[in-house]
């Protein structure tokens, strides 16, 4: 595990309750700064695949960022500010269970996908690399 | 889209417009209901005085798959200040899907004072309406649910097996994707929840997203019977089955027919796919 995101991980392990850590995803998803087409290009092979928030990832100034266009899409920013925080350019041993670990069982199916669609992608990427 | 009475639908009462909630956020007899897929959703904003009614945690059976008993139901409505009389609006994200889902639940224990707000959640902050982070505490109720009543409203197994042997309509109102038996999941998701691709016999493929115009809202009468009717070769005295993955998708359909078109015997199926896709001996086309 990426020493800082095991550090926001442990964050977020300090709220048990449910309505607490909603407030602190949320927190997550307000510190995240939202990237212009020209340091994340809105292009298909950027395109995370499965995700309703429209969300691209690319590689800017040798850190992955995520772009997510659609302002409804709260849990897509909070987590693109979990990625962009706790990973660094080659990213080691990005859990496969982030998205259950981030957010707890309380997603559909759908939403569950599309989100860890973006930790899948991060993780080729990173393979790739 | 035009106004809702304008609309031509049988039942058009229980479809109200964002206009309509918002006259009525301090009317004590009406408890409005926010119902999502994403659960952070409602945290960062929602219509004032609405309460959050949790698919997974609120409406579900903990450990079987079932939805809440009766006890579990009278503690919910309690708690979020809903007693037998109340209106219940609901609203929420991907053009109402779960909301009519939540309705869906609510209306197997005959709570009937239902209403859709037309748009959603989305159509709301695009107005501009008023919105709030403060979490609604209402006065807890009584309520008196009865046993839950699964016969008029929903569809098990062993019933969709009849309806197939007997020929009678059943609605898929997944992907063309999941239909063909292409994918067992939604495009773009991995092949999860169905060892089988395909449909249940005699199935008619209507996405439940046609039933939704650009906007959000929900499509006139007449272009709802073009694509029910016209397409899917439907007709209101049909006994009609819907279905989906789980049975949130197809909750939407069931709406659409059974209020806006005014189709009296439609349930839905919510074993759905992954039930069905799943079930030893069971036939399926591709």
């Amino acid at each position: 595990m990426p020493p800082k995101l095991q550090e926001l991980l442990d964050d977020l392990a300090m709220f048990p309750d449910r309505a607490d850590r909603i407030e602190a995803l949320i927190g997550f998803s307000r510190e995240y700064r939202h990237p212009s087409p020209e340091e994340v290009p809105r292009t298909e092979t950027a395109r995370v695949p499965g995700c309703e928030s429209e969300v691209f990832m690319g590689l800017s100034d040798g850190r992955f960022r995520f772009a997510v266009d659609n302002p409804q899409g709260v849990s897509a920013m909070a987590l693109a500010r979990i990625l962009e925080g706790g990973l660094e350019a080659r990213p080691a041993d990005v859990p496969d269970d982030l998205v259950y670990q981030v957010f707890g069982r309380e997603l559909s199916m759908g939403k569950s996908m599309g989100l860890t669609n973006m930790v899948r992608m991060v993780r080729e990427a990173a393979k790739a690399s | 889209m035009s106004d809702i009475a304008e609309r031509g639908y049988a039942l058009p009462d229980v479809l109200v417009s964002t206009s309509w909630v918002q006259q009525r956020l301090n009317d004590p007899d009406v408890r409005i209901v926010e119902s999502n897929e994403d659960p952070l959703l409602y945290a960062t904003g929602h219509v004032p005085g609405a309460v959050e009614i949790d698919w997974t945690r609120d409406l579900n059976d903990p450990l079987r798959r079932d939805y809440l008993d009766k006890e579990r139901f009278e503690a919910l409505m309690a708690k979020n200040g809903i007693d037998n009389d109340t209106t219940v609006v609901f609203y929420g994200d991907k053009n109402n899907w779960w909301a009519t889902y939540a309705a869906w639940v609510f209306l197997l224990f005959g709570h009937e004072n239902i209403r859709i707000m037309d748009g959603g959640r989305k159509k709301w902050t695009d107005e501009g309406r008023p919105t709030t982070t403060e979490r609604a505490a209402p006065a807890a109720t009584t309520y008196t649910a009865p046993v839950r009543d699964d016969s008029e409203f929903r569809a098990f197994r062993d019933g969709v097996m009849k309806h197939v042997v007997e020929g009678k309509k059943l609605i898929d109102v997944r992907s063309p994707q999941e239909f063909s038996g292409e994918r067992t999941h939604m495009p773009d998701y991995p092949n999860e929840g169905a060892l089988r691709g395909g449909h249940i016999p005699g199935a008619r493929s209507v996405p439940w997203a046609k039933a939704v115009a650009e906007d959000g809202t929900f499509r006139s009468a007449d272009e709802l019977r073009t694509i029910y009717q016209d397409g899917a070769g439907l007709a209101p005295a049909d006994d009609v089955i819907v279905y989906c993955r789980i049975g949130e998708r197809s909750s939407h359909t069931w709406f659409v027919l059974r209020y806006l078109l005014g189709y009296p015997n439609v349930r839905n199926y919510d074993g759905s796919w992954t039930e069905w896709g799943n079930l030893v001996g069971a036939p399926i086309e591709k």
